[in-house]
């Protein structure tokens, strides 16, 4: 590895050598626009976090005053809305972006400035709706906001507006992502790369692509009516004028439970790496992993009206979802089995990285388990809008995706940066994570069970849900700190840490047989691939070899500002829908300019 | 080899024990330490859900300390020493990835049966003979109908015990969820549709319930309380709320009082039968018989309703109750009209 490393480095310093600000604002190298991915979604996940810290201190006593019912309701809806769109979507997107066109041995995404686009659009979007916290008030009708509360009669305000513009327009940025890593993935694949020897990772991103291209639309359509209703006094949900408000909670899930696994199938992808690498021994049943994972984003589309069990949709419909909601758990489960006899036989590694994916296992089956408890509607009935739904998912999102997402990137971070996360600071990390989400967490279940139900500011004293609340929010701090332990890792690693080789720790794919962090090119002429887990193969020599020779010119696209100015451009003809004309109108100017440009641009 | 599956052993039964915390936690609590507790039934309905959850966690527990187990038994027998061998490259297992797709579809066979049975009989047609009440849902607050004698009244609701109660519900302004835990599970009260459910209640008691469906600002404050009585003192309830409302004596200070809610404000929202015909908030009738104020948040006593009254938007958030214009004197006299209602 020596011989090849040297000179990989010297090509390294000079194909990064643009730096400063403006490079990275015109950049459209897929590996920067990970890093700016990441980076800015890690800071929103911070966000989300501090919200939901005010709401524990508010819930550490019953009949507390420490914020006020208004503001409780912001911090609710906002916690949820960051998490899910500027949290977990765009950390993942952060590994797609990184990793996918490293895995499958492509130079770039299939569509580069479109790539930048679409984080520019991701980042305005979510100032966008952070904004409304200073401009009269944040939404405060729950993540879901469900009709007719969002109505002009009951909130009258502006923050509802802020809540629909801002995830239409985060979901421009979704879909630009999604079509471009769709088109990467089938098109861009390195030769003998076929579908099923594809990194699970980077098929579980194809699946999740798939899922964001025709959810997304749904959650626009509904939001599009909810605009009108609020802007132009249509009655799509207004049931005086004869409507259903039902509709929108069908429009909603139809597009919220595909979204569900939008935010878990990509950490699903994540520990299916990092369990074989630490476990030097290939992923157990990789086909039927993969085939789980389209499964489970097939069955996606059947289930949505278990959100719904309380509506009275009648017995059929309850019974229908009950089943499909069952039968999603047999995949699921099926995964669960193939990772521990992945592990099993293996010779563990308790690397940062793995204690992370082994934390996302035990914690996802809790959050299965009760998910399991509510796919049954009579049982869901006294669970429905408790904090017993409130422990489920944040076993799911924080135990599941959050857990997968710390794995991939302890796994990866060396690879970006060259360097190794610090291994003492990651593992009081993953211990205080882990011990301190189900001191938060874990007493959720029984207040739920016991009574309490969600989205509430404040409770009677007499409930008996005083002690577990103030156990959930001693919990709360300690997640906080944990993961201050974990920027301060990041922080004191990005420049202290070990430098790490090209393969840190002896994994099979393709991102490791190149140089840590890998040239702008990538690869110095594209790998042929023979199976699954090519550098665990017996051509992992050739293919090395191969990918750190550069053969004749290497053509990379060249950086571009037109991607941020359209981004900005559209940002702001959307926000015109709240701001007035006078935002609107340069907008689309801008945005015009800008996609005019951008079409022709020279690419040389 | 000794050492490692010994301690396996070990984690094993810690997993076990950890699994059966829940159940000995809850088995350990009462209604009274816990009065809302969706795990204490005092209805039919609510004892049908809970035999359904029982058996739902029977399959949790099993499934968690098994999975689990084998999680830790694997993650430790399997933790790299010095000197391991490198492991075998298995690619997979086509009989195991048959049995562990299996084995999970027949219990979820084994949960969906009695799933779908309860689903069906929970939402059949209500007994003959019910005890018809409507609900209806305002932001926040709860009205109670009582067709069959009459009877409106507000976010408490009185049934005997050992008749099945037949709900509709509906609502006057957004979504909200009605929710009495021991009675049974929550039903949406959802504009432009009539919901139903029906419960039997079989023992008598005081029982919290509260809105389960976020409906704006003051959705915790959204509460109520039902009276399971037997019927003689059911009887006796309905037969005091079908009569007229307390006529004070001339020249008393509940007499003022009536003076100060006719010309305060108070009947542009409130209905005292007889006396005024607002719809907006809670029918008055019989406000002083009720055991809580403000939608089951403050205990009715005079100082608790002289706060309520003299400034209800501090109270309760959002409330479309006014703080009326009022002298000490009026508000006082004012409580004493109200509290004489019973």
């Amino acid at each position: 590895m020596a011989t090849t490393t040297a000179p990989i480095a010297a090509v390294h310093e000079q194909s990064y050598s643009p730096s400063g600000l403006w490079s990275w604002i015109t950049t459209v190298d897929h590996k920067r626009i990970g890093v700016l991915y990441g980076v800015t979604a890690f800071i929103f996940f911070l966000i989300g976090g501090l919200e939901a810290v005010l709401m524990r201190i508010q819930l550490m006593r019953p009949g507390n005053e420490f914020v006020s019912p208004d503001f409780f309701n912001q911090l609710f809806t906002m916690h949820g809305t960051t998490m899910i769109f500027l949290g977990v979507m765009p950390l993942s997107a952060s590994f797609f972006n990184f990793v996918v066109p490293l895995q499958i041995g492509a130079r770039d995404v299939a569509f580069p400035r479109l790539n930048a686009f679409s984080y520019w659009v991701f980042l305005l979007g979510g100032i966008f709706l952070n904004l409304s916290f200073f401009l009269g008030g944040a939404p405060d009708v729950g993540w879901f906001g469900y009709s007719n509360l969002t109505s002009k009669q009951y909130s009258p305000g502006h923050g509802v507006d802020f809540w629909a513009v801002g995830l239409q327009i985060l979901g421009v940025a979704s879909l630009a992502a999604a079509f471009n890593f769709i088109v990467t993935i089938i098109n861009m694949r390195a030769p003998g790369m076929k579908l099923m020897r594809m990194p699970v990772f980077t098929w579980m991103t194809l699946v999740t692509s798939f899922l964001m291209i025709l959810a997304f639309p749904v959650i626009t359509i509904a939001l599009v009516f909810l605009l009108f209703d609020r802007f132009t006094g249509t009655n799509f949900f207004m049931a005086s004028a004869g409507a259903d408000p039902v509709l929108w909670q069908h429009l909603f899930w139809l597009f919220g439970h595909p979204e569900v696994y939008i935010l878990i199938l990509p950490a699903m992808g994540i520990i299916s790496e990092v369990l074989p690498t630490f476990s030097r021994k290939p992923l157990f049943g990789y086909p039927v992993v993969v085939y789980s994972g389209i499964f489970i984003g097939f069955m996606g589309w059947g289930v949505w009206s278990h959100h719904m069990f309380s509506v009275g949709l009648g017995p059929i419909a309850d019974s229908f979802f009950a089943l499909t909601t069952m039968l999603i758990a047999i995949p699921t489960g099926v995964k669960i089995f193939n990772w521990i006899a992945t592990i099993w036989g293996g010779r563990i590694e308790f690397k940062t990285a793995m204690l992370f994916a082994i934390g996302f296992i035990s914690m996802f089956i809790m959050g299965g388990l009760s998910g399991f408890m509510h796919a049954s509607p009579p049982s869901d009935l006294q669970q429905s809008d408790t904090y017993f739904i409130v422990a489920h998912i944040h076993y799911v999102l924080f135990g599941g995706s959050i857990m997968g997402i710390f794995a991939g990137i302890y796994y990866w971070f060396p690879k970006i940066t060259g360097r190794y996360l610090g291994e003492g600071l990651g593992k009081a990390h993953f211990w205080l994570t882990l011990v301190t989400m189900n001191v938060t967490f874990f007493p959720m279940h029984f207040v739920g069970l016991l009574g309490m139900p969600r989205r509430v500011y404040t409770y009677a004293p007499n409930m008996g849900f005083n002690e577990m609340n103030l156990m959930s929010t001693v919990g709360a701090f300690g997640l906080a700190f944990a993961t201050l332990i974990f920027v301060a890792n990041v922080l004191r690693s990005r420049t202290h840490g070990a430098p790490a080789p090209a393969d840190p720790w002896g994994a099979p794919t393709l991102e490791f047989a190149i140089a840590s962090p890998p040239p702008v090119y990538n690869f110095g002429s594209l790998p042929t691939v023979h199976g699954l887990d090519p550098l665990w193969s017996k051509e992992a020599k050739d293919i090395i070899q191969q990918v750190n020779t550069v053969k004749g010119h290497i053509h990379m696209p060249p950086s571009s500002y037109w991607p941020a100015v359209s981004a900005l451009g559209m940002t702001m003809l959307m926000s015109g829908i709240v701001f007035g004309w006078w935002v609107g109108i340069p907008g689309l100017v801008l945005m015009l300019v800008g996609f005019y440009s951008w079409s022709f641009e020279p690419c040389h | 080899m000794a050492a490692p599956d010994r301690g396996a052993k070990w984690l094993r039964l810690c997993a076990l024990l950890l699994g059966l915390l829940p159940l000995v936690l809850l088995l350990g609590c009462t209604l009274e330490q816990y009065p809302q507790s969706a795990m204490h039934p005092r209805s039919d309905y609510a004892i049908w859900l809970q035999d359904l959850l029982e058996g739902l966690v029977f399959w949790v527990v099993l499934i968690f300390v098994l999975v689990e187990g084998a999680l830790i038994v694997a993650v430790i027998r399997f933790r790299a020493r010095p000197g391991m061998p490198d492991p075998k490259p298995v690619h997979g297992h086509t009989g195991l990835e048959i049995a562990w797709t299996i084995a999970p579809a027949l219990i979820l066979a084994a949960v969906a049966v009695p799933t779908v049975a309860t689903v069906f009989k929970t939402q059949s047609k209500a007994p003959a003979g019910a005890l018809q009440v409507e609900v209806i849902g305002h932001q926040w607050w709860w009205e109670f109908r009582y067709p069959e004698y009459q009877i409106t009244t507000a976010n408490e609701l009185h049934v005997p015990v050992g008749r099945t109660v037949s709900v509709s519900l509906a609502t006057a302004d957004v979504i909200h969820s009605f929710w009495f835990p021991a009675m049974g599970g929550k039903r949406d009260v959802v504009p432009a549709r009539t919901n139903h459910m029906w419960f039997t209640p079989n023992s008598t008691g005081e029982f919290p319930g509260q809105c389960a469906e976020l409906c704006g600002i003051s959705h915790a404050n959204m509460r109520m309380k039902l009276f399971v009585r037997t019927p003689e003192e059911f009887d006796a309830w309905v037969v005091a709320q079908r009569a007229g409302p307390a006529e004070p004596d001339t020249l008393s200070t509940e007499a003022r009082g009536k003076q100060v809610f006719m010309t305060a404000g108070c009947v542009a929202c409130h209905t005292i039968n007889g006396v005024s015909n607002g719809v907006l908030g809670p029918n008055l009738t019989h406000v002083g018989g009720r055991s809580t104020i403000a939608a089951a948040l403050f205990d009715n006593t005079p100082h608790e309703l002289g706060k309520w009254i003299a400034d209800p938007p501090a109270r309760k958030p959002g409330t479309s109750m006014l703080k009326l214009p009022m002298s000490p004197d009026q508000l006082a006299d004012l409580v004493a009209y109200l509290t004489s209602l019973k």
